[in-house]
């Protein structure tokens, strides 16, 4: 029982931190209708300011630096590669992000070498125990910070004007060009607001248990893929499901791996992607996306 | 219109003269020339094709939009060249234009789809809340329907919805593609007593209709395109009263016209093989 509470916290706090990715991933889906196969690479770059810089400016300055290099790295792709593609087709723009997030990976994993950047937290491998279960302190500020976030992120969506027009421009663009969205402003806000998000993922990523930043930490967010898919790309409660439902899916095929034995060792890698071809085969949408996302 | 203009927003004269526009290869609108002096109703006539639609896209800059481009000519708003604006510009410069087909946004709810029309407003928030209390005063049932999904509205209502929306930035020039398409006659009827309404408080309006008769009651001056090219233009009551006009656009039957579809039946065959 003890084992099953620990996994399924563990799993919530992983999730949270998915849910941040796949978050991202789909606000510039909803924004642009680009699937953006660069996340991975913003997601390193955040997570490289950070550690690089920990040391000089402290934890907390070398953070928000890195949210904010993340950030203006995911405009930077916007501004001078996207935009040059406006009217380009869908799956060409999709292409084209592969190509930025080759380009943006192979300098980071130069950089990186063969090193593990530590992020330089200040929860290092300390453990809190409440009666019989235990949780490292990081998993708790990751569950509280995505929280926090995802929180925040979605009363912005709903209430501002910054919202309004995200989601105007999501469902129709060019009647929200006609209400005076400027669709280009829309769009950059969009990979900002993606690539921030995406940092403090990275920062979550590389805390204790795992050991750091390393060129393999882009991997790791790979997981957000098939969390935004099975909730439904183009919503946003579907990320937070998603990237839920894959944590806790990812932490109790990993704790019971042994019971397990029969489908073979490194299950738990594989079980997101099970889940997402189940839940495709039953709601090719996904769990909240909307059923016919192709416009006229 | 009785009393006209109490004027709260200064309108200005639109002036469109030579505009060609064309999509890739394909000609659109060749040399139109149209004015809408400020204040004033003008309405836009034509068939399927004739290059209505095209005409408000370029004055609205959202041609890009449908991979069309100006060739030729100018359109200026208050002596002013909206020349490589964007849409955003043309909204602030109070030209705002209500789209063909209503396209409310169907997954907002009805306060968030006036919200939204507000975003290229530049008046701030109390001109927002003013413009809200006008819409709210022209449409009740918005105010009633405000937390539900706009999607979920009838057709009448999705159209009061699209002209609150477009009103919401206090517009100066009202442009209107189709907005009794596809609406009840009744409610059409709603509609353009909205529409004066509209125009009484000092706002030009430039209406595109198929409904030529609704159209031409409306509209102090009138211009009819043809295969992209103005046809026929003047005041709304001579087009009213054109032969051309009245068989094309009112389908008033002449003697001439009831000829020419008793030739067409008799010289028509007959499929006996595929009705039998």
């Amino acid at each position: 029982m003890t084992t099953l509470i620990e996994l399924l916290l563990g799993g919530l706090s992983m999730g949270a931190v998915y849910a941040l990715i796949a978050l991202g991933f789909v606000v510039i889906f909803k924004a642009t209708e680009v699937v953006n196969f660069a996340h991975a690479s913003l997601l390193l770059a955040g997570g490289y300011v950070t550690a690089v810089l920990h040391d000089d400016l402290g934890f907390w300055f070398a953070l928000a630096v890195g949210i904010a290099g993340a950030a203006v790295v995911g405009a930077a792709v916007e501004f001078f590669v996207m935009r040059r593609y406006r009217g380009s087709d869908h799956s060409v723009l999709a292409i084209v992000t592969i190509g930025v997030d080759i380009l943006l990976v192979t300098e980071l994993t130069r950089r990186i070498g063969t090193r593990v950047l530590s992020p330089g937290d200040p929860w290092g491998d300390k453990v809190v125990t409440f009666g019989a279960v235990s949780m490292a302190q990081t998993r708790i500020a990751a569950l509280l910070a995505a929280a926090l976030l995802i929180t925040a992120f979605l009363l912005a969506f709903r209430y501002t004007s910054w919202g309004v027009a995200m989601r105007a421009a999501a469902e129709n663009p060019q009647t929200a060009a006609l209400m005076g969205v400027r669709l280009g402003r829309v769009s950059l806000s969009a990979w900002a607001v993606a690539g921030a998000l995406a940092a403090v993922a990275a920062l979550f990523l590389t805390v204790f248990p795992t050991p750091g930043l390393e060129r393999a930490t882009s991997l790791a967010a790979l997981k957000a893929f098939p969390a935004a898919i099975l909730g439904g790309l183009d919503s946003t409660t579907g990320a937070l499901a998603g990237g839920l439902i894959v944590g806790v899916i990812e932490s109790l095929a990993t704790g019971y791996q042994s019971d397990l034995s029969f489908l073979g060792r490194g299950i738990g890698d594989l079980a997101p992607y099970l889940v997402m071809v189940v839940v495709l085969l039953i709601r090719p949408a996904g769990l909240f996306g909307t059923k016919e996302p192709a416009r006229v | 219109m009785s009393e006209t203009s109490a004027s709260p927003p200064s309108a200005a004269a639109l002036e469109v003269r030579g505009l060609s526009v064309g999509y890739g290869p394909v000609r659109a609108l060749r040399e139109v020339s149209l004015d809408v002096p400020a204040g004033a109703v003008v309405a836009v006539l034509g068939g399927n094709g004739a290059g209505k639609s095209t005409l408000l896209r370029a004055i609205s800059r959202t041609l890009g939009y449908h991979r069309g481009a100006v060739t030729a000519g100018t359109v200026s708003y208050g002596g002013r060249d909206l020349h490589g604006a964007g849409a955003a510009r043309a909204v602030a410069a109070g030209i705002v234009q209500v789209p063909e087909g209503r396209q409310v946004f169907a997954r907002m709810t009805v306060a968030d789809n006036l919200r939204a029309g507000a975003l290229g407003a530049t008046g701030g928030r109390t001109a927002t809340r003013a413009a809200l209390a006008h819409v709210h005063e022209l449409f009740p049932v918005l105010a009633d329907r405000a937390r539900q999904h706009a999607g979920l509205l009838s057709g009448g209502e999705q159209q009061m919805l699209a002209l609150g929306r477009a009103l919401m930035s206090g517009p100066k020039l009202l442009m209107l593609d189709e907005p009794s398409l596809g609406l009840a006659p009744l409610m059409a009827a709603r509609i353009a007593e909205t529409i004066q309404q509209i125009n009484a408080t000092g706002t030009s309006v430039l209406l595109v209709e198929q409904n030529a008769a609704l159209a031409l009651r409306l509209a102090s001056t009138a211009y009819v395109l043809d295969v992209g090219e103005v046809a026929l233009h003047g005041p709304a009551a001579e087009l009213a009263a054109s032969d051309e006009v009245r068989r094309r656009y009112l389908g008033v039957v002449d003697e001439t016209a009831a000829e020419d579809a008793d030739r067409a039946r008799t010289a028509a065959p007959t499929l006996s093989r595929w009705t039998a």
